[in-house]
């Protein structure tokens, strides 16, 4: 979509207007169109908790103060950031090459299982063993989008609806090995209470927490921003990214120049899939008391999945951007969980960031239309 | 072996099997029929659950109210077309992208039912049921096609009238066109993105009406996981019925199947993993997907948004 509006861009702009006057009013057309689109969304999200007999300021505060405010809690909300932001730059590669990846939920679950699986198989020194995790989880999130890759280049399945019904089944085959000791269930007498649970991984095992004036993340937080400066390279500075770029705004003249559809395509839906797989086991070995406590347990993945997607779709498929947007997202998330003592059913938070995510795409849909009548406009003066 | 073998036996040769798979296959045609309509306009519609679960919401909700069912039908549709109504004015006004509308939905949807619903917490009640003289009393699909509650039998309108509708009127040939060829139709007249929207209200309608068929025909009340993914196993319905009304309603019934057989089996109390049985229906979509998706034509121009003069 903003691929289509710098093309439109570029040809549609009026030449009599100086460039740099018509920058700066785009520039705030561009602001006001988001202000108004976000104000309307939670204007909207206010008039639903009084409408149902709630007070949407302590709501907010609440919002605030499980998010930032109270000690502790912006770690916290680092802590959760961390694993979105992954997931959002698998789906701006995979997206970025024209494919639809809907399924890091699965991904990433099934990842965080393979992870503890072959990290409790091996059990080698603790360091080796948490990069050994990680590493095997994002191939196990890789080769669980493989599976869609595969029917979308061989059999012509659609990856929309692949990577989704993926979802579901691999939860339940996750769940499925935490029925049996010899999969993923821990042996008698360490499950505590639960019937389905893994064994903890030990403590040198697991991604150190630094702590900050109070506030303590995992590793992963610094890991994931790393990652996202490097995927921004990797996409606009090399050949590797021109090419997958080339493919996702037009596969023929992609085909033509000699990139293969079917490998690149694989090869960004399984990268897609693998940076899942690794935010699953980044949760798994940094996540702490948020993420299942260092073990796996049905339910894992949390939503992480469908949240990181949202993240990568509100950034516009540009990573950097998707740095902010994570913290957001991790933000309303951690708030939630303090907005149930305000009298508002927590799930409010849901409705709010799908309200952000339709008015977030409001803007550039406009402008897009806007553009074209411009350019049209244009195209009718010089006749 | 030959002690599964004769519980297959017995499931095939129970009623209540027959009966749970009528009630999957309705809810899915419901869904089906609209999505079929859609993706022929050329919009790969992947609120269909969004949609569903609205509808079923409205149905509780238009029934807590008023006490009635038809009023529930009536909310229902229009809580469908609702949800329909903000999938179709961003994705073919506005040239939102559609996945991300529809995905954006889905969510939305799933989580402003389920914070209303335990806001609100709305009553509902069963439909009646209505048994058709003599069809009824046919051995083993019966009961299943002509005993049920009153709300199923819309289906037996609606079918046709999809199917009138897409091949037998202008709108459903110019519908078609749009899916084809949207250049060629915008060229020769047709409000390309106008179809687009028309066809997805209608999904939103269908939907709606499938969602109170959850609550008022199958059910009875209100639970946000109600439609749990079978709104993507009737997305795959479309793909495996090779975009045809046909083969969508042959879908509806081949992943009907799959998830009747797995409360079967399940009620008759062998013991077969919950969880595999759980991933069996979308393990037979996929697999099926995969045999099929290759052979059938989709509609030239599903999934690509129309914006005059950028192709």
């Amino acid at each position: 979509m903003t691929d289509a509006t710098t093309a439109v861009d570029a040809v549609g702009s009026p030449d009599a207007q100086p460039g740099r006057t018509r920058r700066g009013a785009r520039l705030s057309e561009w602001s006001a169109l988001y202000a108004m689109s976000i104000f309307a969304a939670l204007v909207l999200s206010a008039i639903l908790v009084e409408a149902t007999g709630g007070d949407w300021r302590p709501v907010v505060s609440a919002l605030l103060d499980g998010s930032v405010r109270r000690p502790g809690r912006w770690g916290e909300t680092l802590a959760t950031a961390a694993p979105l932001l992954v997931v959002a730059l698998g789906t701006v590669i995979s997206s970025k090459a024209g494919l639809v990846n809907i399924g890091q939920e699965g991904q990433l679950y099934v990842g965080a299982a393979v992870g503890a699986y072959f990290g409790f198989l091996i059990g080698g020194p603790g360091p080796i063993n948490v990069v050994l995790i990680l590493i095997i989880g994002a191939a196990g999130g890789g080769l669980w989008a493989g599976v869609a890759a595969g029917l979308r280049y061989w059999r012509g399945v659609p990856e929309v609806l692949s990577t989704l019904l993926l979802v579901t089944v691999g939860g339940q085959a996750v769940a499925y090995s935490l029925r049996w000791e010899w999969l993923l269930l821990a042996p008698e007498g360490r499950r505590g209470n639960r019937n389905q649970v893994s064994e903890q991984l030990a403590t040198d095992n697991r991604l150190p927490r630094p702590d900050f004036f109070g506030n303590e993340f995992p590793l992963t937080v610094f890991i994931s921003v790393v990652l996202a400066v490097i995927v921004a390279f990797a996409l606009s500075r090399t050949v590797w990214g021109f090419r997958l770029r080339m493919l996702g705004r037009n596969p023929r003249a992609a085909q033509r120049s000699g990139v293969s559809e079917t490998r690149y395509g694989a090869m960004a839906l399984m990268l897609g899939g693998a940076f899942a797989g690794l935010a699953g086991a980044a949760m798994l070995t940094g996540g702490g008391f948020a993420f299942g406590n260092y073990q796996m347990v049905p339910g894992f993945s949390a939503n992480i999945g469908w949240t990181g997607l949202l993240v990568a779709l509100v950034a516009y498929e540009k990573p950097l951007a998707a740095i902010p947007v994570a913290v957001v997202f991790a933000g309303l998330r951690t708030g939630s969980s303090f907005v149930g003592s305000t009298g508002v059913e927590g799930r409010i938070t849901d409705v709010i960031s799908g309200l952000l995510v339709l008015a977030l795409l409001i803007p550039a849909a406009v402008m897009l239309l806007r553009d074209r009548r411009r350019a049209r406009a244009a195209a009718t003066e010089r006749v | 072996m030959t002690d599964l073998l004769s519980a297959v036996y017995e499931i095939f040769s129970s009623e209540s099997t027959y009966l749970n798979g009528a009630l999957f296959a309705a809810f899915l045609a419901f869904a089906a029929t609209g999505e079929w309509v859609a993706e022929r306009s050329g919009t790969l519609n992947i609120s269909v659950e969004g949609m569903l679960l609205g509808g079923a919401f409205a149905a509780a909700m238009g029934c807590h109210l008023t006490g009635s069912v038809a009023v529930g039908l009536l909310t229902a549709i229009l809580g469908g077309v609702l949800i329909a109504g903000v999938q179709a004015e961003m994705s073919h006004r506005l040239a939102a992208d559609q996945f991300v509308v529809g995905l954006t939905l889905n969510i939305l949807v799933f989580g402003l039912t389920g914070f209303l619903e335990n806001e609100i917490a709305p009553e509902t009640t069963l439909a009646g049921r209505w048994e058709i003289p003599v069809l009824s009393d046919i051995p083993l699909l019966g009961q299943a096609l002509f005993g049920q509650r009153w709300p199923f039998y819309i289906l037996y309108l609606l079918l046709p009238l999809s199917w009138w509708l897409v091949y037998r009127t202008r709108w459903g040939l110019e519908l078609r066109s749009v899916g084809e060829n949207p250049q060629s139709a915008d060229v020769s007249g047709i409000d390309v993105n106008k179809r687009r929207r028309q066809s997805i209200y209608y999904a939103g309608a269908t939907c709606g009406l499938g969602g109170a068929f959850l609550i008022f025909g199958h059910i009875g009340r209100f639970e946000d996981t109600i439609v749990g993914g079978r709104g993507f196993i009737a997305i795959a319905a479309v793909i495996f019925g090779g975009w045809t009304l046909r083969g969508t309603l042959a879908g509806c019934v081949v992943f009907a199947g799959a998830l009747s057989f797995r409360l079967s089996i399940q009620g008759l109390g062998y013991d077969v993993n919950s969880e595999l049985l759980q991933a069996l229906p979308f393990v037979v979509t996929i697999a099926g997907m995969a045999i099929f998706a290759h052979r059938v034509r989709a509609p030239a121009a599903l999934a690509q948004p129309f914006i005059r003069g950028l192709k």
